[in-house]
């Protein structure tokens, strides 16, 4: 398809399609009070918060160093549980 | 605490800012499936949670080519999307994946289901099981394990709830004989991730059914999910499994806790606990796992 | 290429001439030779497309969904129980935009249990979104299928279409049909090009859930489609005749109705039986006309005001009836009239239901009876059952 018949096509019905990503704009840190600190220092590496967490807003920068993404985050808590090292405690936020 | 904003990559299958609950097992599920799936492929699901808390227009959290069509027809759906593919060459390339509740896979998906794995259909079938039709308000599904109490088989003065045990729908995907069948549990995610992996490397029909737990719906501190569902499996009454055309291949061993352990904690089975009627159902529940364990060899 | 073949045949092959790649298949009568003819035409190689074997006609439509939906021109065919089975599918393709063809073959809708022809089953889907054409002949089923995909896949429509053809009439009926060729369907109807498709380099989410701030805004867009897909069934129409060289009208065929006092209106094969009837009539010196209705949606209101506006009397004939209120055609055809200067009375001769046989005893009944002021009857009714129950 050249750019040319792109431009000459209508726009897809109202509410027919949506594009990839676009839940990011809904930023779920709000719903919880709860927040993961992550003791490094404990952490064995294992990749088990990173793996469980609904949101998928736990990363790791570098190996046994995980940080979460407060954007998103709901503060369930199911990463201090899981962790097997303890090194995650749910502190509450204060805004 | 200072809050931390990631980029997220483009390639990415599942993103956050969905509308699960805090502490959903089955969006952590739907992310560590999509992992092994990766960006080539098509994602057919079912009405029901999964879809509902993520597409609520315009808003969406795929990443990779979605479509949601009805509750019962997502087995059907995929099978056109795969011979779509087929008949353009692009199969090999690009997978197909579809997933469905337990109520849209194991009632009213039942025949589309079973279709599919008849036709041979080259697609990856994943059942988001967490035993009962949660999206509607945790409604029994032909999936609620027995004695469980829903909002459709409550816990009452003349009842314990739930009366029927469990379809047992992968040894139903088994006597299909398509290539691949598996149960798995959000829990143990590397087990998870191995079979979502393996699924996809099997060309036709593939089955997965995987547990996963749900707060509301089961009645537990959401912060729980993934202890509930190493409770589930470790004592029996979530046997995990995997059949290969038809043959159970492999199992996983498990210690064997009593059922107790797992139904004291959810406010679904809190009632078994409460009148001799509910505490009668008990020993019933632990013949259940009883029977996984004999049936499956789950114990050394 | 003339010849002459089995109605399901023509369709069958016309429908091969269309190059869809996703094919679905469940079977019932009276559709279920059209099935097996392209089951043949792909197992010999002259269609060259997935063949879905379905184990019911929900999963049918569905697969038709998937098929287009990841890109892919697809086809089904079904009738009666089938069509009310699959009904929550195709409100759903018309509500994705997904354009498609599928033969709605005409049959009677159980209890009781008839396999015989009426317009009831299509018409039930009438509120669904799905356009909907009615084939007089077979040439005209058969030509009709080429054009409702171009129709279906412009991009000022993108909805999907009920191809009708009555159950048995057409579709098991012989009559010499000029097929086309390939170069020459392929001439008039370009591969499918998808607005939005499933594909991994431009993805897309398609269905998600719509809340109230914005489902209204969404309907009001496909009813402002659907209505202005009647400009391009009409620019079709006349494409199709200046490719082909056939004309059989494109919203509706008027016969005989300039001059006619009385205007019979109705859809589907009887109007064949209408138009020799209206001849005999015109012969014994009564000005009767013919009025055939070939899309019924969208609804061509004004074309139909045009043709109606001379008339003394409309008699609208049937094959389906809403139950506890009015026949379907009538209803449609009144209101369309409605606070039009000069209205003639609109009858409505409830016909043919489940197979009957319609005569010209029948058209008779009918003209005496709206003559005698009767607005809406049933035409041709066996009294001495009703007397014996």
């Amino acid at each position: 398809m050249t750019a040319g018949e792109k431009t000459t096509r209508r726009k897809p019905p109202l509410g027919i399609v949506t594009r990839p990503g676009s839940s990011l704009r809904n930023k779920t840190g709000p719903w919880g009070i709860l927040r993961p600190k992550f003791d490094w220092n404990k952490c064995t590496g294992c990749d088990t918060c990173e793996s469980i967490c609904p949101e998928g807003c736990i990363r790791h920068l570098d190996k046994k160093q995980y940080q979460a993404d407060f954007e998103y985050c709901k503060g369930c808590s199911m990463c201090a549980i899981a962790c097997p090292a303890d090194a995650i405690t749910m502190e509450e936020e204060h805004r | 605490m200072s809050a931390t904003a990631f980029t997220y990559e483009t390639s990415r299958g599942f993103f956050p800012g969905h509308r699960a609950c805090a502490g959903c097992g089955q969006s952590a599920a739907v992310r560590i499936v999509m992992e092994m799936v990766g960006p080539r492929c098509v994602v057919v699901n079912a009405t029901g949670c999964l879809e509902v808390f993520s597409t609520p227009h315009p808003e969406s959290a795929w990443g990779v080519p979605w479509i949601h069509s009805l509750f019962e027809n997502a087995p059907a759906v995929a099978s056109g999307v795969e011979a779509a593919l087929k008949q353009q060459g692009k199969l090999d390339d690009v997978r197909v994946v579809a997933f469905g509740g337990d109520g849209a896979t194991l009632d009213i998906g039942f025949g589309a289901l079973s279709g599919m794995f008849e036709r041979n259909h080259d697609v990856a079938y994943f059942c988001m099981d967490n035993e009962a039709y949660m999206n509607t308000g945790v409604q029994r599904s032909g999936s609620t394990p027995f004695a469980a109490s829903t909002t459709t088989s409550p816990a009452g003065r003349e009842s314990f709830g739930e009366d029927r045990p469990k379809k047992d729908l992968p040894a139903i995907a088994a006597a299909h004989g398509i290539p691949y069948v598996a149960t798995a549990s959000m829990s143990y995610f590397a087990d998870l991730r191995r079979k979502a992996k393996k699924a996809l490397s099997v060309r036709g029909p593939k089955y997965v059914q995987v547990h996963v737990p749900c707060p509301p719906g089961w009645g537990y501190d959401e912060k729980m999910t993934v202890d509930m569902g190493k409770l589930a499996v470790e004592c029996g009454l979530y046997p995990i499994v995997e059949w290969e055309n038809g043959e159970v291949v492999r199992v996983r061993k498990i210690k064997k806790i009593p059922v107790e352990d797992y139904l004291k904690p959810q406010g679904r089975f809190r009632h078994l606990f409460r009148t001799e009627q509910g505490k009668a159902q008990i020993p019933k529940i632990q013949e259940l796992a009883d029977a996984n364990i004999r049936k499956y060899g789950l114990v050394d | 290429m003339r010849k002459m073949i089995e109605g399901s045949r023509a369709v069958a092959e016309v429908v091969g001439l269309c190059r869809p790649e996703v094919i679905s298949a469940y079977p019932i009568t009276p559709q279920t030779h059209i099935v097996e003819e392209l089951s043949q035409l792909v197992a010999d190689g002259d269609i060259d497309a997935e063949y879905v074997r379905v184990e019911s006609e929900h999963s049918a439509a569905s697969v038709c969904l998937g098929g287009v939906a990841a890109g892919s021109r697809s086809y089904s065919a079904t009738t009666s129980q089938g069509l009310m089975l699959m009904a929550e599918v195709l409100y759903n393709i018309a509500g994705m935009r997904l354009p498609l063809v599928i033969t709605g073959v005409n049959r009677a809708l159980s209890a009781p249990l008839s396999i015989w022809n009426d317009h009831q089953d299509t018409l039930a889907l009438r509120d669904s979104g799905w356009l909907q054409l009615y084939a007089e002949n077979n040439q005209e089923a058969l030509d009709m299928h080429v054009q409702a995909y171009k129709i279906s896949e412009d991009d000022r429509v993108l909805l999907p279409i009920l191809v009708c053809m009555d159950g048995f009439i057409l579709t098991h009926t012989y009559e010499t049909v000029d097929v086309p060729t390939q170069e020459e369907v392929d001439a008039f109807l370009p591969p499918y090009r998808p607005l939005y498709r499933l594909d991994p380099d431009d993805p897309y989410t398609l269905g998600a859930f719509a809340g109230p701030e914005m489902y209204h805004e969404i309907r009001y867009e496909i009813q402002r489609d659907a209505l202005a897909a009647k400009a391009v069934v009409k620019e079709v129409a006349r494409d199709f005749q200046a490719a082909f060289g056939r004309w059989m009208g494109d919203v509706v065929e008027a016969y005989q109705c300039d001059d006619a006092e009385t205007i019979y209106v109705a859809m589907g094969s009887v109007i064949g039986t209408m138009k020799e009837w209206v001849d005999a009539r015109r012969a014994q010196g009564e000005k009767a006309g013919v009025l055939k209705l070939r899309c019924f949606r969208p609804f061509p209101a004004e074309e139909l005001r045009q043709a109606l506006a001379g008339a003394k009397r409309v008699v609208v004939l049937e094959k389906a009836l809403s139950v506890g209120g009015y026949g379907i055609l009538a209803a449609e055809i009144r209101a369309a009239l409605y606070g039009q200067p000069n209205t003639p009375p609109v009858h409505c001769a409830a016909i043919g239901l489940g197979g009957r046989d319609v005569t010209f005893d029948t058209l008779d009944e009918t003209e005496k009876r709206a003559a005698a002021g009767e607005m809406d009857f049933f035409a041709g009714l066996r009294t001495e059952l009703l007397e014996a129950s």
